[in-house]
């Protein structure tokens, strides 16, 4: 008989005066019970929309009978068949746009926690089972991957399993991209991220860490020189936006980029780590996305008094809805409709406070999105001796720039077909790279489809 | 894992090592840079390349011992290993078309500044090397820059080794003497190379300066190492490190630099005491 209750079995999770004082992961996951209780509110519909709303088509419904049956082993085998990173995915995929979003039970009240669920499964599996050892037989074909992030481990993961010699390339001294340098430790363990490394390694992946394609060695030597017979480019949107206003390059003020690499690579918020870190007393975040979130987060367990400012409405805010709501039991505060134009500066040149303009809302933009125009004459100063610009990344322009005949937007994205394939013959590229700043399992939809085209291109060169 | 090949201590100050890396090795030019850590725990801190060997595979890094970091790294001996090395990163010294140049450079900058004086050298430029030092205690590569070079001027602030003044005076004599430069290229102190700008300027030299701010990933992901050249923001790491020098904000740059001293300080002092006793 299924559970008729309209809502989720709530995630347990640190208490927010708890969790602000440490960098421990926030939400702890479901208990057996809690899982069993929330697979039971599936109605295991028959046409599964929820599937639909994956991009990586994750049998939803059989993995979640599964689990309502106590076989969390046979739910785990399901969401591998589709998804290489599920302890990953079940924390930072956006399901409430995704699989949740097209839930038969949302319709009247909440829909299945179907990423907390995933995410019971993995973490249940990875607790309990040794990785496995059992390496493919080898084709005889080497790839090369370049970057680490969550596109690139898809599809090293995918052509591994296929029995090809992959070699990832990580620019970093640390594997995990995006998700080792950018997603904090309190939403998502590092020791999640290298397990999933381990995991790849066991299948045969090297990783060369240290190694900048483009400037230690370049696509074409690695395809001439080196024997690999097809790359994948998962080199991700790493470049930080500034806005271009005076003051920016003030002491204190950081692209979003360098404070969450401080504080998640070189582990600043450790009193033991040899990597400085500035939050101030008061920080100022620019921004409204999930990485926004993120370094407002980070800034106010260490201990800063953080607000963050954006230039649309609460309603317009691109992050997701659980990260808004976390960061606001955390006390941080939101300014909307307010778009900095300055910074100032003390007498010992570090910022002082943001000037900003008031704005309102008019006609909807390119986007979609209402467009935030100035209100003349409304401005704001806030206090703020940390300031961290948060308004996005654009691809690194280091592979295009050094890859003859590799086709790329004027924004910098690399040009790739729907299987990944760009405008050099055995070369793909997906992920960041090609869409600009997306999400994790976007990124993987594009390793994974890449990951096939690159097996059919092989096999049949 | 990144083998220490061959060290050698320049003076008491600065240090001399050779790592084995035939990646950067194969790629690395004069006026790009490397960034390492000693161990698994540690920062990431960019030099720039002093030498390279392509056949032995071999990386030649030449650092002044300030902070932390070099502390540690300069306790590490031959037969030890770096846990990380990554490179050749940054453009490379543009040479081409140059007929008589100045390389000035100061402390350890100097450093930095032979590996560029040797490849001119090597080209057939004609090459005037000034180098300035607070004492001669401090004096490193003095052999080699003779060499390199068909004029040389070692300065010192207390007159202690070659003229006592600073590399600016120097300059200005050449420069009033009538030596004429198609390019000034200078590293140093940021102080030293503000100087050094100014002055060319007023004799309308073209002038660049090498960069070396804070800095982490050293690829163009963080922005750390960003400064305001002529009036836009550019990334040291990809887009220098070496800048027109008439265009660069010093002052900024220097403020920039100071961010994080306090910190810096105090590690530097730990690390000395961890290390007490230890010898």
């Amino acid at each position: 008989m299924a559970n008729m209750s309209l809502e989720k079995n709530k995630m347990p999770a640190q208490s927010p005066e708890e969790r602000i004082k440490n960098f421990s992961e926030v939400a702890l996951g479901y208990t057996e019970e809690q899982a069993i209780d929330e697979a039971k509110r599936c109605l295991n519909c028959k046409n599964k929309p929820c599937v639909t709303g994956c991009p990586v088509q994750i049998d939803i419904p059989a993995f979640i009978a599964e689990v309502a049956e106590g076989r969390f082993e046979e739910a785990y085998k399901i969401i591998t068949k589709s998804s290489s990173l599920p302890a990953v995915c079940g924390r930072v995929c956006p399901q409430e746009t995704q699989c949740e979003s097209k839930c038969v039970r949302g319709a009247k009240g909440e829909p299945v926690a179907i990423g907390r669920l995933e995410r019971f499964v993995a973490d249940r599996h990875n607790s309990l089972a040794e990785i496995s050892t059992e390496k493919p037989a080898s084709n005889g074909h080497k790839a090369a991957v370049i970057g680490s992030g969550p596109s690139s481990l898809t599809c090293a993961g995918d052509l591994a399993k296929k029995g090809y010699d992959v070699t990832v390339f990580e620019a970093l001294h640390v594997a995990g991209g995006v998700l080792s340098y950018g997603i904090p430790e309190f939403r998502l363990p590092k020791s999640i991220v290298q397990r999933e490394i381990e995991g790849l390694k066991a299948l045969g992946v090297k990783i060369e860490t240290n190694t900048v394609v483009g400037k230690t060695v370049s696509i074409d030597e690695l395809m001439d020189e080196e024997g690999f017979e097809s790359v994948f480019i998962g080199s991700g949107a790493g470049l930080p936006r500034f806005m271009n206003i005076p003051g920016e390059n003030l002491n204190g003020v950081y692209s979003t980029n360098e404070f969450l690499t401080r504080i998640n690579l070189m582990k600043a918020y450790k009193s033991d780590s040899t990597t400085p870190i500035n939050a101030g007393t008061k920080a100022v975040i620019v921004g409204g996305g999930n990485v926004a979130m993120d370094a407002a987060r980070c800034a106010k367990r260490l201990g800063a008094d953080v607000t963050i400012v954006y230039r649309r409405t609460e309603k317009e805010l691109p992050a997701r809805a659980e990260e808004i709501e976390h960061t606001k039991e955390e006390g941080i505060k939101f300014e909307f409709l307010t778009n900095p134009v300055e910074i100032t500066a003390s007498e010992n040149g570090w910022a002082k406070s943001v000037i900003c303009q008031k704005m309102e809302l008019s006609e909807p933009d390119a986007s979609g999105r209402a467009k935030p125009v100035p209100i003349e004459g409304a401005f704001v100063e806030i206090e703020a001796d940390c300031v961290i610009m948060s308004i996005g990344t654009s691809p690194n322009p280091l592979i295009k720039s050094t890859t003859e005949g590799l086709a790329a937007q004027s924004w910098g994205g690399i040009i790739a077909d729907e299987n990944g394939l760009t405008s050099r013959e055995g070369v793909y590229a997906g992920g960041d790279a090609v869409t600009g700043a997306a999400t994790v399992i976007l990124a993987m939809g594009a390793g994974k489809k890449a990951a096939a085209a690159m097996d059919e291109y092989m096999k049949n060169k | 894992m990144f083998e220490i090949l061959e060290k050698k201590n320049l003076n008491p100050f600065v240090t001399l090592m050779k790592i084995k890396a035939p990646r950067v090795a194969k790629k690395a030019e004069p006026g790009q840079f490397i960034i390492l850590r000693t161990d698994s725990e540690g920062e990431r801190i960019p030099l720039t390349i002093a030498d390279y060997d392509r056949s032995e595979g071999s990386v030649t890094i030449i650092f002044q011992i300030v902070g932390a970091t070099t502390e540690k790294l300069n306790r590490l001996n031959k037969g030890d290993c770096l846990h990380d090395f990554v490179g050749p990163l940054g453009k490379a010294t543009e040479t081409e078309g140059l007929k008589k140049v100045a390389v000035i450079g100061g402390g350890v900058g100097c450093a930095i500044a032979f590996p560029v004086a040797k490849k001119l050298h090597e080209m057939g430029v004609e090459v005037h090397s000034i180098v300035g030092f607070r004492n001669k205690d401090l004096v490193i590569l003095e052999d080699e820059f003779r060499t390199a070079s068909s004029r040389f001027m070692l300065m010192s602030d207390d007159g202690s080794a070659g003229e006592k003044g600073l590399v600016t005076d120097a300059l200005r004599k050449l420069v009033e003497s009538g030596e004429k430069y198609d390019r000034v290229i200078t590293i140093g102190p940021l102080i030293m190379m503000k100087f050094v700008c100014q002055l060319t300027k007023e004799y309308n030299i073209p002038t660049v300066a090498s960069m070396n701010p804070v800095m982490i990933d050293g690829t163009g992901m963080c922005g750390g190492c960003r400064l305001t050249v002529g009036g836009k923001t550019k990334f040291a790491c990809i887009d220098g490190p070496e800048f027109d020098g008439h265009l660069i904000d010093f002052d900024e740059a220097m403020a920039r630099s100071s961010s994080y001293k306090a910190f810096e300080r105090k590690a530097h002092e730990d690390t000395c005491n961890l290390f007490k006793g230890v010898k």
